[in-house]
């Protein structure tokens, strides 16, 4: 297996990937592009998890990476239900919109 | 028949009176005039029975003094005093005469006071009369069973309450019925100066306790001899301060001036308090302390002098006076000054048997006057309902107790006439009445004992004679001199049958104590050690009798032969001239009180008052001191260093301080979820940093 791709490159693909998440949660506005970005990380963790499984030869982490397609699923359903309901109120879906809780 | 068991009813006679008054004041409201009059007498009546018995059983008895424990009621230290009931021939002869003649005054006063809560227009009186006439009957008979000198002061206070509560009863008005302080202050008068005398007794009566340890009358009698033998001024000291207390309740010189006064009250008031018994209290006291009298011979001498020159000196008064019941209040002192002289020179009994006969012919006199000023007052109304259409001539000021405004009442009210003069002859000594028994006795033991005192009392007697001859001239005979005596009316039986049964007890009362007889001396022997029976002096019986009869005659002379016309002046005023005004105006002594203590007392009131309450204590220690402190420690101190410059700097310093680091907090709270997340992040960062770097 000399020719296998060294375990740096995916660990370093999963940090760009959940870079990019964490950057496009921070500067969007549009609450749809945050949640995809918040996928975007968890599916850098999930990498992260399933590169490790492989190396060490173990399944815990393949298996945790089904949890977390779970969670996120149904984080996604609430969040989307969310969504909705705002935009019912405000007739926008702009998050910089949604500032009644300021002090 | 044994009859000591009698003795323990002897708490009734205080408190059958007292259940009388508790009835009245309860259930009176509901009983009407009849019921409660009749209550209040029976009430009397069965304390009279309770007395009659008592004597019963004494005179069955031994006769010596049986002492019933009924409570106790003091304890302190050395100081032990029970309330005792004392049973012996002395204290039953008071009860009788207080029980007795308070019964007749009783029964009397339900058809005396029926008429003059009319006159007066207020009914609702009647009823508080008889109730303070019962509490009156309950204290005296406390005074006279009490076992010692305190229970004894008990009943004097509650006597001398009484008094004043009865002498103010029309408090609201002056004897006329015309709005004034004049009857209340007469009230406060008798109250007041008869302070002065109980402060006599006080004293007395600590002194005893200093020295005895020991108030009861057995205790200090017992060791008075010893104590006379050791220390000779204290029985004098205790004796002379009980003459103060004497001086004020039987109203002697100098404290005598408050009875005139006391007329104010009604007149069943002024016989049964002023003059048949509360009065005589004084003179029980002295017979009751013989043991301690007989031992300072000196005390006995200033005891029999205040009495002699009071009975001159109030005499002489009552020959100048023109209300008919100032003449016998006068009178009143006059004849205490006998019995006053006559316990002094230690003719004990003879000052005991002249009380009970002056109470029984002073009473029947006082009564008798009531009757007439009621027959008076009738005629008046009589007169004003007759003339209620026309004119207002009986508008003008009516005084039904001035002689001036009487005469020819004889004829209009012939049994009270009678009645009338039958005391009046028992006053003045005319033999066979009681007057002339017991005031011979004692002018026959003054002759023997006390010449000087002796002198004094005839001239009071031949005095005696005069204003009560000048008194029934001016009343009973000769034409009205007024429209009200012309159409004066008998008076009704409730009034008139209590007087008769009086009347028999004036013309017999002599009997108690006969010479040769002297049952009343056998009788007091038991309790009063060493009296012995007077002997009877024609010398002295010859002259007061003729005495008397001469100023009957001179009476006569002056207003029986030539009887006083409307407006005429008083005879006697020209025989007498200024001497007359002297007696008139009662020396003066009520003016020179006033200059010489009332308004001092009043400056001295009025210098506390102004200058000592006023300025010292109330502008100055009050506003200054006391409010100027606290104001200042308040509003300087407490107020403005304390609570505004530190707790309340402290506590709004807090509430800045908060303020300003919320305000600077707030402004990370600006409602961007992105910055929150880029917080979060930034945290993330940081402890992973720190956690990897560590």
């Amino acid at each position: 297996m000399a020719h296998t791709i060294p375990l740096s490159w995916y660990l370093a693909i999963s940090a760009l990937l959940f870079a990019m998440g964490a950057l496009g949660v921070l500067v969007r506005r549009n609450p749809l592009i945050i949640f995809m970005s918040v996928e975007l990380m968890l599916n850098a963790a999930n990498l992260a998890f399933v590169t490790f499984a492989r190396s060490f030869g173990v399944l815990t982490g393949q298996i945790f990476v089904f949890f977390v397609m779970t969670v996120s699923a149904a984080e996604v359903a609430v969040g989307l239900a969310l969504i909705i309901i705002i935009f019912r109120n405000k007739h926008s879906i702009d998050v910089d919109l949604m500032n009644s809780l300021k002090g | 028949m044994d009859s000591s068991g009698l003795f323990t009813l002897v708490p009734l006679i205080v408190f059958l009176p007292v259940a009388g008054l508790l009835v009245n004041i309860i259930f009176g409201g509901r009983m009407g005039e009849k019921a409660i009059g009749w209550l209040a007498s029976a009430a009397s009546g069965f304390a009279f029975v309770i007395s009659a018995l008592l004597g019963f059983a004494l005179w069955t008895g031994s006769g010596q003094a049986v002492v019933v424990r009924f409570a106790d009621w003091i304890h302190i230290g050395d100081l032990n005093v029970a309330w005792n009931f004392r049973v012996d021939t002395l204290s039953v002869l008071m009860m009788l005469v207080v029980s007795g003649v308070g019964t007749l005054i009783h029964i009397y006063a339900i058809g005396y006071m029926h008429e003059d809560v009319r006159f007066k227009n207020d009914i609702g009186r009647y009823r508080r009369f008889f109730v303070f006439l019962n509490l009156f009957i309950a204290m005296m008979m406390i005074l006279v069973s009490g076992d010692s000198y305190l229970m004894l002061f008990v009943g004097w206070e509650g006597v001398g309450l009484c008094s004043f509560l009865l002498i103010g009863f029309w408090y609201d008005m002056d004897t006329l019925g015309r709005p004034s302080f004049a009857n209340s202050n007469a009230a406060r008068k008798a109250f007041i100066t008869n302070r002065i005398g109980d402060f006599g007794f006080l004293i007395a009566g600590f002194t005893m306790f200093w020295w005895f340890k020991d108030l009861s009358f057995a205790g200090v009698f017992t060791q008075a001899e010893h104590i006379a033998s050791t220390a000779p001024g204290v029985i004098l000291f205790i004796t002379l301060f009980l003459l103060v207390g004497v001086a004020g309740k039987s109203a002697q010189l100098p404290l005598y001036v408050w009875l005139p006064d006391a007329m104010a009250g009604p007149t069943p008031v002024s016989a049964l308090i002023h003059a048949a018994t509360m009065v005589t209290a004084g003179v029980y006291l002295v017979a009751r302390s013989a043991p301690l009298y007989t031992l300072v011979p000196q005390a006995q001498t200033t005891v029999a002098l205040v009495g002699g020159i009071t009975a001159l000196f109030a005499a002489t008064i009552a020959v100048g006076q023109y209300d008919i019941k100032k003449v016998l209040a006068y009178s009143t002192i006059s004849q205490l000054g006998f019995m006053v002289a006559a316990v002094g020179m230690g003719a004990f009994v003879a000052g005991m048997f002249h009380l009970v006969t002056h109470a029984f012919f002073k009473a029947l006199l006082f009564l008798s006057a009531g009757s007439v000023i009621l027959g008076l007052e009738r005629g008046h109304h009589h007169l004003a309902h007759h003339d209620e259409q026309g004119s207002s001539s009986h508008e003008e000021v009516f005084d039904p107790s001035d002689m001036r405004n009487m005469g020819g009442l004889r004829k209009q009210m012939p049994v009270t006439f009678w009645l009338y003069l039958v005391g009046a002859l028992a006053l003045a000594g005319i033999f066979p009445l009681a007057g002339f028994w017991s005031k011979d006795e004692i002018l026959a033991d003054a002759f023997h004992k006390f010449p000087t005192v002796y002198w004094l009392l005839t001239i009071a007697a031949f005095l005696t004679a005069f204003y009560m001859g000048r008194q029934v001239w001016m009343v009973f005979f000769g034409m009205p001199r007024h429209a009200a005596a012309a159409h004066a009316e008998e008076s009704p039986k409730v009034i008139t049958i209590p007087l008769m049964i009086l009347a028999g007890l004036a013309v017999l009362g002599g009997a108690l104590n006969l010479p040769g007889v002297h049952s009343l001396t056998l009788w007091l022997k038991h309790t009063i050690a060493g009296v012995e029976a007077g002997e009877f002096n024609f010398f002295v019986a010859g002259l007061s009798t003729g005495l008397a009869l001469l100023a009957i005659f001179i009476s006569w002379v002056l207003y029986g032969r030539k009887p006083l016309a409307e407006g005429q002046e008083d005879p006697l005023k020209k025989l007498l001239g200024p001497l007359f005004t002297v007696f008139e105006r009662k020396y003066w002594v009520d003016e020179f009180y006033w200059a010489v203590f009332v308004n001092r007392y009043v400056d001295i009131a009025r210098f506390l008052a102004d200058v000592i309450d006023g300025r010292f204590w109330h502008d100055f220690f009050h506003e200054k001191v006391i409010a100027g402190t606290y104001n200042w420690l308040s509003r300087t101190v407490l107020d403005l260093r304390v609570d505004q410059q530190f707790i309340d700097a402290l506590a709004n310093g807090l509430g800045e301080l908060t303020k300003r680091i919320s305000g600077g907090l707030r402004r990370l709270q600006n409602g961007f979820v992105r910055s929150y997340a880029l917080a979060v992040l930034a945290g993330v960062v940081v402890i992973l940093g720190y956690l990897i770097l560590k």
